[in-house]
């Protein structure tokens, strides 16, 4: 465990005393709401939403547990606890979600406030994982990294995850509510797919300004966000995000939970009235109060620790030469890293997508392997993706190869981030009472069939999402190939939405068809493949050629097979 | 359970009257918010307060405020958290000054947040030992963001202590 005085941890927010003693004091009070709920005082009913926001699910065998990761980020110590906690309390692994967070499936309420106190320990919790609250704010998983971004979005994360913590105001909305965060004008947050998607850039005065976007979100109903405002200040942020949350909280539907995110009060009041009441908000606050002032932006900058940045000269050259030596490198640099804004060093992606695979499952040994890698290779600090991998965002270009070569003995070096291999998927029926079907094995047989390296890089980018029910937490209306389970009489039926995308250039799948049993899925879907790398044009992309060509194109080859 | 004030036990000196029981002419009355012009109608000098369900728009009571030495808010359920955002815009956007008591079904895990948004007082239905309540209100000394109560800052971000 840290402590005060301790090198602050490179990428995130250090904690102090204050903090530690908030996460105590709130691991106690977890404690004395399970005695009250084993002694009868409270109900499941109202134990319920207390469970939810220390991020315990009650799910189909099991409690599961889902601890928070701030903006993805977190530690070799924080890792290493997680491994600890798989291994003590579950069936020795864990699962990475699309927010960031991870969690595990095998969890007993009685063990819940232990494992609380020992996340504590390392200055981690489960707080707002769940329940109708502000949940875990998400980030761009190269933040403070990447070549082509233009501010550093932690900050401002970690000040809305701190603003956002037990709000007295907004802790029972009518729905959950998701905030996501960008410094990049690359969008790798899904920010209009978000109740609130916020983009931020420098602005005139050297103080960041922020994009807007309020109303996005997938789920049963799919929709793309709008933009609410352009250029807010940084010192209004938090006065523009209380307005929109408390203009939700006082008009969001509460007599159906489907029509109860901030998307259908902003779809049914229409986004010209809805900024109306935004700003009418707005206009009413004590902004002094509110104000965002850039010395408590400056202060909360200063708990986050800054990476040294130092690389020999030629780490460059010894990279290239080190690609040229080993093509099956050179093939996972070329998928699995993403540019650095530093020439010497380069952020690697580890893809927790073996072939054949569960997306997203972790073992408490790779977990541990993965905090040795993170404390030898980027500086004690590991970034989870929205895509369920993980990043080590800092690597010396000259020690690539070294690195690779730990993650392929240990099965963690598939070349396959981006492409048809990196598929996310929900956890289905296997572990959710929601869902209609299992969207696992759906995954580990695509991945399976795609397996080959060769075939899946000629193929290109091309995002596979598969969801087991309308909730859509597997965001199949985002994927350029979106599966959805859904049951007809009893069988598992897969559902095909073609064109989607959670990027810049942002669209939701539209349906291609009637679903598909469920052993025909991943045939259907080869055949698809296949008949886009006949369409294709030169090096076009699949979401390309579907743009161009339209689903007709495809549908023969999904429903006609020669 | 007894009226509640910072974690104590409180004589209630208000007689809430129901929809369509007679109003008293003398004496602290809380009337349902439909009948608020009926209370207002009484003498000026007749303590008054008025109960709002989650539905009602605060600046509705903008007119009367002056009159209203009570709002009570509703928790119709405890999953309902209008009742939050009615508080905190009294206290902020109308500066009211006067007594806000929470009433329905409030959990005493929402005490605190209740006491963060402007309530002053609590009158549940609830059957929880008192204890309950004071240690709900007390088990958490710090909060990261602000509040009508305007507590003392911490210095770090938007940090500062409930106690």
């Amino acid at each position: 465990m840290s402590t005060d005085t301790a090198p602050l941890p490179v990428g995130r927010y250090a904690y102090d005393q204050v903090d530690r003693t908030f996460l105590s004091q709130r691991v106690a009070q977890f404690r004395e709401q399970v005695n009250r709920r084993v002694k009868g005082d409270l109900s499941e009913d109202e134990f319920k939403p207390l469970r939810l926001m220390n991020g315990l699910y009650l799910q189909l065998h099991a409690y599961m547990l889902r601890v928070a990761v701030p903006y993805g980020m977190m530690g070799s110590d924080q890792m290493r606890m997680l491994a600890h906690i798989a291994r003590t309390y579950d069936r020795d692994y864990g699962h990475f979600t699309t927010r960031q967070n991870i969690q595990f499936n095998w969890i007993r309420l009685e063990d819940t406030p232990d494992i609380l106190q020992h996340l504590a320990d390392v200055d981690m919790h489960a707080i707002q994982t769940s329940g109708n609250c502000i949940r875990n704010v998400t980030c761009d998983e190269f933040a403070g990294a990447a070549a082509d971004e233009l501010l550093d979005p932690r900050i401002h994360a970690e000040i809305l995850r701190q603003w956002s913590t037990l709000h007295p105001e907004f802790s029972f909305l009518p729905r959950k509510f998701k905030i996501a965060i960008s410094g990049s004008p690359h969008d790798r947050v899904a920010a209009r797919f978000h109740d609130i998607g916020l983009v931020a850039r420098p602005g005139a005065q050297g103080r960041p300004v922020f994009d807007v976007f309020v109303g996005g979100g997938l789920g049963r109903t799919p929709i793309i966000g709008v933009q609410l405002r352009d250029n807010l200040p940084e010192e209004d942020l938090v006065a523009y995000l209380e307005a929109i949350v408390r203009v939700y909280n006082a008009y969001g539907r509460r007599d159906n939970m489907y029509k109860a995110r901030i998307k259908i009060l902003v779809q049914a009041l229409g986004v010209e009235a809805f900024r109306e009441k935004v700003d009418a908000e707005f206009a009413l606050m004590d902004r002094a109060d509110y104000r965002l002032d850039p010395a408590i932006v400056d202060g909360i900058r200063a708990r986050f620790g800054i990476p040294e940045l130092v690389a020999p000269a030629d780490a460059a050259q010894k990279l290239a030469a080190d690609r040229k030596a080993d093509p099956a490198f050179d093939r996972w640099v070329r998928t699995n890293t993403h540019p650095h804004r530093n020439d010497g060093f380069i952020s690697a992606v580890i893809s927790i997508k073996p072939d054949g695979g569960i997306p997203g499952d972790v073992t408490a040994d790779q977990m541990d392997l993965i905090a040795e890698l993170a404390d030898g290779w980027s500086f004690g600090e590991i970034r989870v993706t929205h895509m369920q991998n993980v990043v080590l965002g800092h690597v010396r270009k000259d020690r690539l190869h070294e690195l690779w070569g730990k993650l392929v003995a240990a099965g963690l070096g598939t070349p396959n981030i981006g492409l048809v291999g990196d598929i996310i998927a929900c956890p289905g029926l296997d572990y959710c009472s929601l869902a209609n079907a299992r969207s696992i094995p759906i995954a580990q047989k695509l991945s399976a069939r795609f397996a080959d390296p060769e075939l899946q890089e000629r193929i290109g980018r091309l995002h596979i999402n598969i969801s087991g029910c309308i909730n859509a937490c597997g965001h199949h209306h985002a994927g350029h190939i979106g599966i959805l389970g859904v049951d007809k009489r009893g069988e598992e039926f897969f559902q095909l939405t073609l064109g989607g995308s959670a990027a810049n250039d942002v669209a939701i799948g539209q349906i291609i068809g009637p679903a598909l049993p469920e052993d025909e899925t991943v045939d259907a879907i080869a055949r698809l493949i296949d008949t886009y790398l006949v369409l294709r044009q030169g090096d076009e992309q699949f979401i390309d050629t579907y743009r161009r060509l339209g689903a007709a194109s495809f549908k023969d080859a999904v429903y006609a097979p020669a | 359970m007894p009226l509640l004030e910072n974690g104590h036990i409180k004589d209630d000196t208000w007689v809430t009257v129901t929809e369509d029981a007679p109003l008293p002419a003398t004496g602290a009355v809380i009337v349902p918010f439909a009948r608020l012009e009926e209370g207002l109608a009484r003498g000026a000098d007749a303590p008054l307060g008025v109960t709002i369900g989650p539905d009602v728009d605060v600046s509705l009571l903008r007119p009367a405020l002056p009159r209203l030495g009570l709002v009570a808010v509703t928790f119709t359920t405890f999953r309902d958290g209008r009742a939050f955002t009615q508080a905190r815009a009294l206290r902020e956007h109308l500066s009211f000054t006067g007594e806000i008591r929470a009433t329905g079904k409030p959990l005493p895990d929402q005490y605190e947040f209740m006491l963060r948004c402007g309530v002053t007082t609590v009158q549940t239905e609830r059957a929880e030992d008192i204890s309950v309540w004071q240690q709900a209100h007390e088990i958490i000394s710090v909060a990261y963001q602000p509040s009508v109560l305007h507590e003392r800052r911490q210095g770090l971000g938007l940090r500062r202590f409930l106690s």
